[in-house]
């Protein structure tokens, strides 16, 4: 029973392909060349980055398909356009020969006339079989008398139907079609996937070329990350070496000064012990601030979301938080989310000028998603030296990525992605 | 009156044993970890908790969870929190009964041996104490409103003060005034407030700390 069910989804989702690879695939194709032709007018430049994008987009709906409904995973090959896009026409034209050079973009369009043909094929088959039984039932129950009266020959496969005999044959032909379906209508819609996986997914080359870029980013957030801690541990070794250290020196000073007063001039000495206890009293303050630089207490005891409301809650600036977590973050990518959101927040308040600030925090498809919102005036970018660069690179580490849209006139958001599972 | 305390460091726990003990407070139990707490907590219905945020095994925000347990299945048993640290967001889960009963300090206030006893006691006694700096983070982040611009800077002071969880004599004494000076101070600060006055000092924190706390 379940076979037939499977049989019968699979037929629909054949039907489905069958009209999407078809329309789909021819409308993209000749929209493609004929926007690639237009290249040559100049126009071009301005409607293929967007085609070619819409034909990614198409290919990316097909592999998701391809995992959902027969478990074939196709990976995406493009290449990732460089950071820092510039925008206006430099930037379209720049895009446009991007796309163009990459070889995966001339693989989508041969897919495409595959598509269109034998994937279509492939799809169109699953239903057919299925339903092809109804009509050889429809034949035999009288249907094809009126035809051939009216000089038709119908043709049920191979068979010429002329008499009841014929019809009859034709029904039970097409209870074979059926059972045929039945039988290799799963492996049809996934033939007609794992066809369109040797033109989506990347060759070898490609994939080596992608390694490498993979091997250039990680040595670039390597070094950058142990840049980074060890700038912190300069930071820490200086704090408490200028602070906590030298009021714990202060103290014993006094406390020795107070051991040989305290019978000559109890009076001078007792100044002295209050001086004292006011000194452990701020040694106390400076290693609770320090302790917050490198791991917030909060973040120990409640995790990101709660600890993200704390810092929410110390700042001058009303801010909304909206947390959507249903588990802990893994140690290292909280830690530095809750950093990367600090910064940001500190960004906000210090350049932005905003009266209102709103934090979100939720995870979803394996990321870790934050968006910190001001209503403030705007015009932050990632430029060297700034606060955000800093946390882009923070976040490098775990492949984590940063967004700023900062118009002038506001509102700034600053968006974050990091890959991360929860516990 | 007798207290439970849980505190996991071993110096600090004997340390807060011997300062009650000084100042005559039977101690019903001492303990170092969560659960060790939770059962005292309900076999021994102490006076007053004594409680470290941070307690084994999790090491997280243990103490808190089980002080808050305890105070919703036996509510307005007193809780005294202690703290390296005083986050806003603990304080509003505290207060978020409005029973009284509960004190959050920074661990740096038992220096000040009497002051702290006091606070052990207030709490006891139902009352609140909160630390000051929890005070001062409210009161700057809204110092720029209207009417609490509108205090004078003594007033401010005795907002401070009050909001802590001092009673008006406590107020009077530490600022060197009379008693009817406080009054009037704190009828001037309800008055231009616009909260409801109140005789009660857990009442009259409770107003000024959710006041503090509001539109945030």
């Amino acid at each position: 029973m379940t076979r037939l069910k499977d049989a019968v989804i699979a037929g629909a989702q054949g039907l489905y392909l069958a009209i999407v690879s078809l329309v789909g695939s021819i409308v993209l194709f000749v929209f493609s060349v004929v926007s690639m032709a237009f290249l040559l007018l100049g126009v071009g430049f301005l409607t293929t980055p967007a085609i070619l994008m819409g034909v990614r987009r198409y290919a990316d709906a097909h592999r998701a398909r391809a995992a959902e409904w027969s478990g074939v995973q196709i990976p995406v090959p493009y290449r990732p356009f460089p950071a820092g896009k510039r925008t206006g026409l430099t930037g379209q034209v720049e895009r446009c020969s991007l796309m163009l050079k990459d070889p995966a973009t001339w693989r989508d369009l041969q897919w495409l006339l595959v598509n269109m043909t034998a994937g279509f094929t492939l799809a169109i088959f699953p239903p057919a079989l299925l339903l092809y039984m109804v009509y050889g039932w429809v034949l035999a129950l009288g249907v094809w008398k009126p035809i051939h009266e009216a000089g038709g020959g119908e043709w049920f496969a191979w068979i010429h139907v002329t008499s009841q005999s014929t019809a009859n044959q034709a029904a039970a032909l097409g209870v074979g079609f059926f059972v045929l379906g039945v039988l290799v209508n799963t492996s049809l819609v996934r033939s007609h996937f794992l066809l369109a996986r040797t033109f989506l997914a990347p060759t070898a080359a490609m994939r080596e070329r992608q390694l490498a870029q993979r091997v250039d980013r990680l040595t670039e957030t390597r070094h950058d990350a142990v840049d980074n801690s060890a700038a912190e541990l300069r930071r820490i070794e200086r704090d408490l070496h200028d602070g906590a250290q030298a009021r714990l020196v202060a103290m014993g000073m006094d406390l020795g000064t107070i051991e040989a007063l305290i019978e000559t001039n109890p009076a001078r000495a007792k100044q002295l012990l209050a001086k004292a206890r006011h000194d452990s009293g701020e040694a106390l303050t400076e290693l609770r601030d320090l302790v917050r630089g490198i791991h917030p207490p909060v973040l120990a005891e409640r995790g990101l979301g709660d600890a993200v409301k704390a810092l929410a809650l110390r700042l001058p600036i009303p801010t909304e938080v909206d947390v959507e977590l249903p588990g802990r973050v893994e140690a290292p990518v909280e830690s530095a989310a809750y950093f990367a959101v600090s910064e940001s927040l500190t960004n906000a308040i210090k350049h932005a000028g905003a009266d209102r600030i709103w934090v979100d925090v939720h995870h979803g498809d394996g990321m870790l998603r934050i968006a910190v919102t001001d209503n403030g005036k705007g015009g932050a970018a990632l430029g060297a030296g700034s606060g955000l660069s800093g946390i882009e690179r923070r976040l490098g580490t775990f492949d984590g990525v940063l967004a700023v849209s900062s118009p002038a006139g506001g509102p700034t958001m600053v968006t974050m992605e990091i890959p991360c599972a929860l516990s | 009156m007798r207290v439970v305390l849980a505190e996991d460091l071993f110096l600090l726990r004997d340390g807060l044993v011997r300062m009650l003990e000084a100042f005559d407070f039977e101690i019903a139990a001492a303990v170092e970890s969560g659960p060790e707490l939770t059962k005292a907590l309900a076999e021994l219905e102490p006076d007053v908790a004594v409680v470290d945020v941070r307690l084994p095994p999790s090491h997280t925000d243990e103490g808190l969870q089980c002080a808050l347990a305890a105070r919703r299945a036996r509510p307005g048993l007193p809780v005294l929190v202690l703290s390296q640290h005083v986050e806003q967001l603990y304080a509003r889960e505290l207060l978020a009964d409005g029973t009284g009963g509960v004190g959050y300090l920074l661990k740096d206030r038992v220096f000040d041996a009497e002051q702290f006893i006091d606070a052990v006691r207030r709490v006891a006694a139902g009352g609140t104490a909160m630390d000051p700096q929890v005070i001062q983070q409210l009161l700057s982040r809204r110092s720029s409103d209207q009417p609490l611009g509108a205090l004078t800077p003594r007033e401010r002071e005795v907002l401070e003060l009050m909001a802590q969880g001092r009673s008006n004599a406590a107020i009077a004494s530490q600022l060197v005034v009379t008693e009817r000076a406080i009054a009037k101070h704190t009828s001037n600060i309800f008055g231009k407030l616009d909260l409801p006055v109140s005789d009660d000092d857990n009442r009259r924190v409770l107003a000024v700390l959710a006041y503090l706390d509001q539109g945030r």
